[in-house]
């Protein structure tokens, strides 16, 4: 304790026509269990009412606080200062369309990622009130939820080579959830559907498999393991379809 | 000025609001819902445990059926809820839960055989039948005969919201994502749509629509500790209290938790306590036996949460720059347990606190965690006061929880009543149209650019929104908290009402453009301390206890006179809302009784008058 921090924020107001990208440097002493949560609303309370940023649950679960803290992206709320040098930078993730200072609009990003890959439940069957359930393996709806984990915050696409060179690619927030549909039985789509969403450069091809998408992901997705099976199965469905009807049963 | 015009405008996206959107837009008509975040990042997305409903599929659940778990709720809402309202849920709740299932929430299922589950820390078999496999399974919650409560794992309201809005998504729902409310547009009679300040750009836009629906959570952030996200700051009781004619229903009927961290307020779960875990003083004394001999950590949330709050105005809370606090001890029960049994309490005391609580004390304090009361709807999600204004999920005053809800039954009410109101906004959008008065949405639109002309320039003064707001902060939390009693409550009503002087005073530091966060402070600490009027001046004139709603100077619960709900208005230019009061329930299929549990006294509604 008893440190002085100095945070290094990028500030730009698109709004305001007098504002140019720059850094401001704001100072604070340090309290006990301190988090960036709580030292950039004390900044915004007691140093520049209008620094922008992002917080909502502010408890790791929802996703809005993500940012580039000193060169990593990473959820704002759950980082202590205590862990971080006596100088912080922070800046707002790339890839999404700013906002304002350290704010992003990571809303129309992912809602365009659902229309991609048309993340629900593709079937033909009505839902009937007075049915019972339909009955599934409960180690089946253990393994859908462990994909079903991610929060959409942001930091694999921030943090990877091919989202930053290529805007259309879809990132690996947007292929495991292909590969959470494709575990699910309720989703009728055939091999063939889903590698007609991913099985191009924009989509699993275009990993470069640089993986910083796993090192950064705050809820820890085994996310090298899911592009790698679904690199494996979309090559074979792609082998598949080149080859002659009488080979084809061999896969 | 920049117009949508829709069938349905949504005020909020989270579970409630986009399962009534869902609905409306499955019946042909257009749907755009307003979120103050990304619809996933609502605070649904938070609820971990799970959500309520009579399957009975599993072991501990079996024999449970809706009546079983209306007895539950009702005795839950200490005879506080609408009954009408309960009958509906309890017998609604299945079918919701097998929709969810139908659309894709990974719920957790049977796995047929000998199982160990644990109780009071204790573990111990039930036999789950073969011929239940893979139907949705239960775990248990306070305050229930069986074990009801469907889940996935620890992410129940994540699972079940990325499943909603993906399915909204397919339904053509459009999402305006960082937009918020800031007034309805209404002729008095009519609700027409809303004033909606962008939170990308700043501009201002008017949304025109034929039904209007407040969704938007609770309003636990007029507290200053409080488990809930940043965002749920009463912004859609704020515009319908705004309106003059709509009521708030129970405001006063806030509900605590035990357990919040410090600071952060995050909240750790109460497993903690129901594995042995202990609560500790400034001199790392274990103090609940002395207030609780039985029960001691494990008696009822309320109950807890009040003791705390005892213990600490003894002085013998932990001082720190946050506030005072107490200790959740749970190194006792070593490095095993906790990182197998309670893994999410490690990681949050690790990610959150640094604390690693196999070997150091976690800082914990009661916090606000949930709001009973909110808009007041018919048993049709339909709001008194405005046609074409609905109301659904925590934001709403439906009114199942009366003046205490049951843990897994809020996260199942917004799944459940988002279809039920979803229906009837569906009916309503098929019987009726609606004109829409330009001059209404010229004056909305006017008096908004007003207000923020006056909030830049200063016009009414230069007070701090943020001071104004820690004013308010520390009033409430004072006055309105835990405790109540009738001098505490008569102090915070009035220094709220000269804070709600310095609200109307406010004035930007910042400049106001774009998406200026100070400006949003500004546009809301009015409402903020309105509502926080509502809850202690309904706390006040409340003279009994009941529920969550505690007065020391008013011990029993009394059916005699206070067998009631609260309606609050605020009249244009009003210090104090108006009170009045309508009857908890107009259908008694179970008349008031003991809970069973909370002892307490009760003046029966057949006692003569002192």
């Amino acid at each position: 304790m008893g440190r002085t921090l100095t945070f290094n924020i990028f500030r730009y107001n698109p709004a305001d026509p007098a504002s140019s990208p720059h850094m401001d440097r704001f100072t604070l002493d340090e309290t006990e269990r301190m988090t960036l949560f709580i030292a950039l609303n004390r900044i915004r309370e007691e140093l520049d009412p209008s620094l922008m940023f992002d917080f909502c649950c502010r408890a790791g679960i929802c996703g809005a606080c993500a940012m580039v803290i000193n060169g990593r992206p990473g959820l704002a709320c759950h980082t202590k200062t205590k862990d971080l040098p006596d100088e912080i930078t922070l800046m707002p993730l790339p890839v999404f369309k700013l906002v304002g200072d350290l704010s992003v609009d990571t809303g129309t990003w992912f809602r365009g990622m659902y229309q991609k890959v048309e993340s629900w439940v593709h079937t033909d069957k009505l839902f009937d009130p007075k049915a019972q359930e339909e009955r599934m393996d409960n180690a089946l709806a253990e393994q859908i939820y462990e994909l079903d984990r991610c929060i959409e915050c942001g930091c694999c696409v921030a943090a990877c080579g091919t989202a930053i060179m290529r805007e259309d690619f879809l990132g690996a927030v947007a292929l495991n959830r292909l590969a959470r549909f494709i575990l699910d039985p309720r989703d009728q789509r055939t091999e063939k559907e889903y590698f007609e969403v991913v099985g191009t450069d924009e989509g699993i091809f275009g990993c470069m498999g640089l993986l910083a998408c796993e090192d950064v992901c705050p809820k820890e997705i085994p996310l090298q393991e899911q592009l790698g099976k679904l690199r494996r199965k979309m090559a074979f469905a792609a082998v598949k379809n080149i080859l002659p009807k009488f080979l084809k049963k061999d896969f | 000025m920049q117009i949508f015009q829709t069938d349905l405008l949504c005020i909020g996206a989270g579970l409630a609001g986009e399962r009534v959107a869902i609905e409306a837009a499955d019946n042909g008509f257009s749907v755009i819902c307003l979120s103050l975040v990304p619809a996933r990042r609502s605070h649904s997305s938070a609820a971990q445990g799970g959500m309520q409903a009579a399957l009975g599929n599993s072991a501990m659940g079996e024999g449970d059926s809706p009546d079983v778990h209306f007895a539950d709720t009702v005795k839950g809402s200490d005879w506080g809820a609408d009954q009408e309202c309960a009958r509906i849920f309890v017998d609604t709740a299945p079918i919701a839960m097998r929709q969810m299932a139908f659309w894709g929430v990974p719920w957790n299922r049977v796995v047929p055989g000998e199982q160990t589950y644990y109780k009071g820390g204790k573990p111990f078999t039930a036999y789950e039948k073969p011929e239940n496999e893979g139907l949705i399974h239960s775990r248990s919650f306070g305050g229930t005969a069986k074990w009801r409560t469907c889940y996935t794992s620890d992410g129940t309201g994540h699972a079940v919201l990325y499943t909603l809005d993906t399915r909204a998504a397919q339904m053509g729902v459009e999402v305006h994502d960082k937009a918020e409310a800031i007034a309805l547009i209404h002729d008095g009679d009519n609700c027409m749509g809303a004033i909606v300040r962008c939170l990308k750009t700043g501009e201002l836009k008017a949304y025109l629509s034929r039904a209007t629906l407040i969704a938007s959570g609770g309003y636990g952030r007029i507290y200053r500790e409080s488990t809930n996200a940043v965002i749920c700051d009463g912004g859609g009781h704020i515009i319908a209290l705004n309106t003059g004619v709509v009521p708030i229903g129970n405001p006063e009927a806030i509900q605590f938790h035990p357990t919040g961290i410090v600071p952060t307020d995050i909240l750790v779960t109460e497993g903690c306590r129901g594995d042995g875990g202990t609560l500790l003083d400034v001199n790392q004394y274990r103090f609940m036996p002395d207030y609780e001999p039985e029960k001691a950590e494990l008696a009822s949330r309320d109950v807890v949460s009040r003791r705390m709050t005892e213990h600490m105005r003894k002085g013998l809370g932990v001082k720190s720059p946050y506030g005072d606090h107490l200790w959740l001890d749970i190194r006792h029960l070593g490095e095993k347990h906790i990182s197998t049994k309670l893994r999410e309490v490690q990681e949050i005391c690790e990610s959150f606190l640094g604390v690693d609580p196999v070997h150091q004390l976690i800082p914990v304090r009661p916090t606000q965690h949930y709001s009973m009361g909110g808009v007041r709807t018919d048993k049709d999600g339909a709001a008194y006061g405005l046609k074409g204004l609905f109301s659904a999920g925590e934001a709403s005053c439906w009114d199942m929880h009366g003046f205490n809800r049951l843990g897994g039954n809020s996260l199942a009410e917004t799944v459940v009543a988002g279809m039920i109101v979803g229906g009837k906004v569906v009916e309503f959008l098929k019987g009726t149209d609606t004109t829409f008065s330009t001059a209404a949405i010229r004056d909305a639109m006017h008096r908004q650019e007003a207000r923020i002309a006056d909030l830049v320039s200063c016009a009414n003064g230069g007070e701090n929104p943020y001071t104004v707001r820690n004013a308010m902060f520390d009033s409430i939390m004072k006055g309105a908290g835990i405790f109540r009693n009738g001098k505490d409550l008569e102090k915070c009503v009035s220094e709220l009402q000269e804070i709600l002087g310095r609200a109307r005073k406010v004035g930007l530091r910042s400049g106001g453009k774009g998406a200026n966060p100070e400006l949003t402070m500004a546009l809301k600490i009015e409402g903020m301390v309105k509502l926080a009027l509502c809850v202690a001046y309904g706390a006040l004139q409340r003279t009994e206890s009941r529920g969550a709603h505690t007065r020391e100077d008013f011990p029993e619960r009394n059916d005699r006179d206070w067998l009631t709900r609260t309606l609050a208005t605020w009249a244009p230019g009003a210090d104090l809302p108006t009170l009045n009061y309508e009857p908890a329930t107009q259908v008694f299929e179970m008349p008031p009784g003991d809970r069973g549990y909370g002892g307490g006294k009760i003046i029966p509604m057949d006692a003569p008058k002192a």
